[in-house]
Formats: C-alpha cells, sequence, structure tokens
C-alpha cells in the first residue's frame, strides 16, 4: 500500500443526537481524507463535534446519537490470489456497529486514546489486564505472551519497571504514566489509525512535551496515521502535517499545517491564530478576541454556522445557506463564499 | 486483609459488652416485672399464686436483688454461655431460641438470595434499555414493590391462595411436621414453604436493590472508562458486564451487613401474619411478658449478627474494591 491513497476517508458525515429538546446536529457534513504516515490535526473549539466525530469512525456513538448520512471508507490490504497486495474498500457505515466485523476493526485497525487519561482505565482492574484484554482480543496469542506483548509495550512507551507496573491499578500510576499506559493500550495491536482526542490535556508542559515526542517516533516508526485532535494550535503546528479546522459540526477549512498558519483563508481560522499570543507581543497588550459567543447547539444559525461572529459576512448569502467545501490551491479546501 | 479482620474481632467483645448494658436497661425500663404481668395474667383466669411460691420465684431469678446485681448475675451466666431460663416457658432460652433462629436465618438467606438474583439482573436490563418499555414496566413494579408493606402483600397472597386454591400457606411447616425431629423429609416440606415467606420478605427490598443497581449503572455507563472497552473491540454485553456492572455492584456490597439484621427484625409483622415459626414472634411475647432474659437474649443475638454482619459486607468490600483493598494496608 501507498501513501497517496487516503487510508480513511470521510464523506459528508452527519452525526445527530435527537433528544427531547430538539435535535443536536453534532456533526453536520464533515469531509476528510487520512493518510498512512500523516499526523492529521484536528482544531476547533469545544462542543464543535471533534469526539463525536471520531466516535463515528470507530461506530460507538452513544444513543440517542446516530449517523444519519455520509459514509467512513477505510482501506485495508488484503492477500490477493498470486501472493500480491490487494486494496479492499470497506464502509464502516454500512456495517452493524456492534456486528464482529466492525468490532475486529475496532482496537485493531482504528485505536483511540480517549479523551481523559485519569478515567479511561477501569480503577477496579489492573492496567495488565486491561491491555492483555485488548491483545488476546485481536491476537491469536495465550495469556501468558499477551502479558510478554504486553510488557513490551509498556516498555516502548518508556515507563520503568514495567514488570510491577503491569500489576498496579491506573490510580497507582501518576499522570504521565497513566497517559502512557493509555498510549500503549491503544498501540497494543498495532492499529493503521491512531485517534488521539487531546492526548495532552491532563498532563503538564513536560509531560506534554514527552507524550508528543512519543506520539511522533511511534508513527514514524510503525507508518500509522495519527489523528490528532486538540484546542491548542501551538501543539497543531508542532505536531501535524495537515489540520482540519471545525466549527458547530462543520469543516470551515483544511489544509497542510504551512498554509494554515502562514495563509489562513477562512475568517474563522483567521480570528483562531490571531486570538493566540506571539512572542513580539508587546507585555499586557489585549488579545484580540473572537467576538460574540459560540450558538446553542439546539439553535444554530440559518446559512454558514460562523456568519454572526464573522466580520466579513456577507448578508443575504451567509445567512442564507451553507457555503459548499471548495479546492482552493493544492491541498487546501475552504467553506466560505468569500471565495466563490 | 487478615489484621484487619482480627482487629475487628477484637472489637467484638467490647461491642457487645455496650450493647448488653443497653439491651438490659431497655428490657428492664418497663414498670413492673415478670412476676407482676405473670399474676395478673393468673388473677384474670380466676386463679392465684401463694405468696411462698412467689417469693421463691422471686428468689429463684433474682428479681429480689437490685438492678445492678441482676445484671451481672445475668453477665456471669453469658460468659458461661449460658442464656438462663426463660420466665415464662420454665424453660432454657437458649433452647426456645435456638430452632427458632435457625429458621429465621434460613427465611433470611432466602429472601437474601432472591432479592440479589431477581434485582441485579433486572437493574441491569433497566440501566441498558433505559427508556425501553419493559424499563418502564419494572420501574412501575418498583414503585409497587417499595410503596406495598409487606404484611400487607402477605395478606393478599394468603387470602388469595386461599379463595382461588383452597389452600392456607402460612407457617414453615406442613401440620405433620411442625412438631417433628430433624429429617431429609422435614427439610424438604420447609423448602416447600419457606420461598413464599421469602418472596413477601425480600420483594421491597428487590424493589429497593433493583433501583439503587438501574440508577448505579446508568451513571457508571457513561464513564470514559466505558468509552475505553468499547473501542478495544469488546462485544458490548462484555462491555457491560465486566467494566460498569462490576463498578455499580461495589458500593452495593456494603449494604449486606445492615441487610440481614434488617431481615431478622423486619420479619416481625410478616411472621405474625404468616404464622411462622421464627424468632419474630417470640420476641414479641417476650417483651410484652416481661420475660427479660429471655429478650435480652434475643436482641443481644442481633446484635451479635449486626456485628458479624458490618464485618462481612467490610470484607466483602475489601475483596472486590482494591482501591479500598489498599487503603487499609
Ligand atoms: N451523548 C450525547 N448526547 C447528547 N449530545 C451529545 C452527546 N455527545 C455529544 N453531544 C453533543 O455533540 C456536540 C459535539 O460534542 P463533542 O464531544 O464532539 O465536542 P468536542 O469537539 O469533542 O468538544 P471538546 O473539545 O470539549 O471535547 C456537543 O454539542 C455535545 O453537546
Ligand atoms: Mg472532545
Amino acid at each position: 500500500m501507498n501513501n497517496s491513497t487516503p487510508i480513511l476517508s470521510v464523506r459528508d458525515l452527519k452525526v445527530h443526537f435527537p433528544l427531547d429538546e430538539g435535535t443536536v446536529k453534532a456533526v453536520d457534513g464533515v469531509t476528510f481524507d487520512v493518510y498512512a504516515g500523516q499526523v492529521f490535526g484536528i482544531v476547533g473549539e469545544s462542543g464543535c463535534g471533534k469526539s463525536v466525530t471520531m466516535k463515528a469512525v470507530l461506530r460507538i456513538v452513544e444513543p440517542p446519537g446516530k449517523i444519519v448520512a455520509g459514509e467512513i471508507i477505510l482501506r485495508r490490504s488484503v492477500a490477493g490470489a498470486n501472493g500480491s497486495q490487494m486494496d479492499d474498500l470497506i464502509n464502516l457505515t454500512a456495517l452493524d456497529a456492534s456486528g464482529r466485523v466492525m468490532r475486529s476493526i475496532r482496537g485493531a485497525e482504528i485505536a483511540l486514546i480517549p479523551q481523559e487519561p485519569m478515567a479511561s482505565f477501569s480503577p477496579v482492574h489492573t492496567i495488565g489486564d486491561q491491555i492483555i484484554e485488548a491483545i488476546m482480543l485481536h491476537q491469536a496469542v495465550n495469556q501468558r505472551e499477551a502479558r510478554k506483548i504486553a510488557l513490551q509495550m509498556l516498555k516502548d512507551v518508556g515507563i520503568p519497571i514495567p514488570d510491577q507496573r503491569l500489576d498496579e491499578y491506573s490510580w497507582q500510576l501518576s499522570g504521565g504514566l497513566r497517559q502512557r499506559a493509555i498510549i500503549a493500550m491503544a498501540l497494543s495491536c498495532n492499529p493503521r489509525v491512531l485517534i488521539a482526542d487531546e492526548p495532552t490535556t491532563a498532563v503538564d508542559v513536560t509531560t506534554q512535551a514527552q507524550v508528543l515526542r512519543l506520539l511522533r517516533r511511534l508513527q514514524q516508526d510503525r507508518n500509522a496515521a495519527i489523528i490528532f485532535i486538540t484546542h491548542d494550535l501551538g501543539v497543531i503546528a508542532q505536531m501535524a502535517d495537515y489540520v482540519m479546522v471545525m466549527y458547530l459540526g462543520l469543516v470551515m477549512e483544511q489544509g497542510p499545517v504551512d498554509e494554515i498558519f502562514h495563509a489562513p483563508k477562512h475568517p474563522y481560522t483567521q480570528a483562531l491564530l490571531r486570538s493566540i499570543p506571539t512572542i513580539t507581543m508587546t507585555p499586557r497588550e489585549n488579545l484580540p478576541t473572537i467576538t460574540g459567543s459560540i450558538p446553542h447547539p439546539f439553535n444554530k444559525p440559518r446559512g454558514c454556522p460562523f456568519h454572526p461572529r464573522c466580520e466579513k459576512s456577507i448578508a443575504g448569502k451567509c445567512d442564507q445557506a451553507v457555503p459548499p467545501l471548495r479546492r482552493i490551491g493544492a491541498n487546501q479546501m475552504v467553506s466560505c463564499f468569500l471565495y466563490e | 486483609m487478615l489484621r484487619f479482620i482480627a482487629q475487628r474481632l477484637l472489637l467484638l467483645p467490647v461491642l457487645l459488652f455496650l450493647f448488653s448494658v443497653v439491651v438490659f436497661i431497655l428490657v428492664e425500663a418497663p414498670p413492673g416485672d415478670f412476676l407482676t404481668s405473670y399474676m395478673a395474667t393468673l388473677a384474670s383466669g380466676g386463679s392465684s399464686i401463694e405468696t411462698e411460691q412467689l417469693e421463691a420465684l422471686k428468689q429463684q431469678f433474682g428479681l429480689d436483688q437490685p438492678i445492678h446485681i441482676q445484671y451481672l448475675r445475668w453477665m456471669e451466666s453469658l460468659s458461661k454461655g449460658d442464656l438462663g431460663l426463660s420466665l415464662e416457658y420454665q424453660r432454657p432460652n437458649i433452647d426456645l431460641i435456638g430452632e427458632r433462629l435457625w429458621l429465621t436465618i434460613a427465611l433470611a438467606l432466602f429472601a437474601f438470595f432472591i432479592t440479589w438474583i431477581i434485582a441485579i439482573p433486572a437493574g441491569i436490563y433497566s440501566a441498558t434499555h433505559q427508556n425501553s418499555l419493559l424499563d418502564y414496566v419494572l420501574t412501575v413494579l418498583n414503585y409497587i414493590g417499595v410503596a406495598t408493606p409487606n404484611f400487607l402483600l402477605a395478606l393478599i397472597l394468603m387470602w388469595v391462595a386461599y379463595a382461588q386454591f383452597n389452600v392456607s400457606i402460612t407457617g414453615l411447616f406442613s401440620s405433620d411436621y411442625i412438631q417433628a425431629p430433624w429429617s431429609v423429609a422435614r427439610v424438604i416440606d420447609l423448602l416447600q414453604h419457606i420461598w413464599l415467606p421469602a418472596i413477601v420478605l425480600g420483594i421491597g427490598g428487590t424493589a429497593r436493590l433493583t433501583r439503587i443497581m438501574r440508577a448505579n449503572l446508568l451513571d457508571e455507563l457513561h464513564k470514559p472508562y466505558v468509552v475505553t472497552a468499547r473501542a478495544k473491540g469488546l462485544s458490548e454485553w462484555k462491555v457491560v458486564l465486566k467494566y460498569p456492572v462490576r463498578l455499580a455492584i461495589n458500593p452495593l456490597v456494603s449494604t449486606i451487613g445492615w441487610y440481614l439484621p434488617q431481615l431478622f427484625s423486619g420479619s416481625l409483622i410478616v411472621a405474625t401474619v404468616m404464622s411462622l415459626q421464627n424468632v419474630g414472634p417470640l420476641l414479641l411475647r417476650a417483651l410484652t411478658q416481661q420475660d427479660m432474659y429471655l429478650a435480652g437474649s434475643i436482641l443481644l443475638i442481633y446484635c451479635f449478627l449486626t456485628i458479624i454482619g458490618t464485618l462481612i459486607s467490610d470484607v466483602l468490600l475489601a475483596i472486590v474494591d482494591p482501591r479500598i483493598r489498599m487503603e487499609g494496608a
């Protein structure tokens, strides 16, 4: 398999939560491609649908949430007739979410580093129990071999005295170690797509740097794709090859990291970048903020969701329809009427 | 762990001593003593008792002594493992309580197992199928179960059985076996009768436990570790049973301790209504007749069971929850 065809393609994905108070359109038409060996960054304010998009990819959206439209295509290579490798496209939205095929993909081909490392291990099962369980689920090994693999995983992510750690409980580990253990578990079955949902929000800056280096190294060693979710544009600049900017369930803009940071097209991306402090700023200067606040998910504005807060919104246009995601430049795409 | 249990066991005599003082004061508290109520009973029956006889009885039981001497005498015999004589029945208390105590424990354990066997699966179903039709049905049943006093349920069941099927479902034995010595046939007879009172006793607890299990599990189902387990590729029922159910049950384990003595004492009204030969009615009669050593012995046994029950649930809690186990270490 080469790196020029996407390993994961999401097309016009919509995930809605029908609640008594109304429907939350958590994800409302998201399209992107992820390639092997790439770090795919996703940024956006809290509640814009980053985690729900990833849960949809794994088909673990909690009820009453439902995928109401769109496709999620995973490319796998299978052995062909004459020993050659053949590509096999599989549409995850068409699978039974709790069926055997989906379960063999979940955790094995696509793995998740969950958003809250502190609470992501069960407190009454040992770390080892939980990692070994994942290994034995997807690999034909016995308990002893699985333990060996788990031990090696803990070593790989840099956990000291791994033998002892395997028999400890998550609350006996420091935040940094717990984060590493979570990463070890996600990597234990050699996934080709690794989803890291804000893997560094709960740890201090030093640990954050270590975790980021670790993810980078693992990704290069294994040629995996990493989908990296964060609020932190600094982390994105450091980690990502390609960036997608989301707002209220929609993609505003996506492109290579250099384009996004040096030639942002969408007014929302521009506003986001203005709101991070730079080294050249005079001290105590007020940071520009985005005016207005994020609308409530039940009454999303008509048209482009960002138009009420947008300085460049075009009356009679932006408040009428959602602009389609259009290609602009080689690898960059933007959803804005300014670029019609 | 062993040290923890040993500590608790060392505390046991101290607690029992404190309880024995309280129990003695309570039993002594009503005005008069056994002989006054005994004479009143005799008088209402038209007969009376000689003064010498009365004095002899008084001396025999030490009722003429001051109260602290009476207590010390009671303690003295208790420390020898002797629960004393019943004033009313003129038989050793240990014989009177003995058989009834085993029946009470058997009944309580049956009720307890019925409660858990029904409540835990029902609670799991309700939580994992929240707002489904069966969840609503179970919720309504739970309201009814919590709200119905169990003696009322006993009366209704007895009436239905009698009116519809013409069978009497009172008692723990059929009439042939009430006085019979223990035999295999008697045990079988007991098993045939015990389940109905056990259900009556357990129904309220079942409803409460189902509701708690449902609520606990609903809390746990949205925790991040459930998402982690699901993201591994485990099947849904394995995810639910291994992780959130385990954590939802843990706090319930600590209720086992006070649940058992509650079943013992809560059975009084039901036992009277259904004429069950357990400790409840015996205690009631001992209290009304001021048969103080019998009442005191029964109450002390309750205290003992409560302490043991609490110890058992503490140990269970430490076994199922490593956070508690290691805190103690
Ligand atoms: N189980 C659920 N029931 C109802 N609404 C939900 C549920 N899960 C998510 N949502 C809604 O979907 C929207 C997107 O949530 P999501 O968790 O994807 O946000 P996010 O971008 O990951 O935010 P954060 O950065 O805070 O993690 C939010 O408006 C949220 O309220
Ligand atoms: Mg999130």
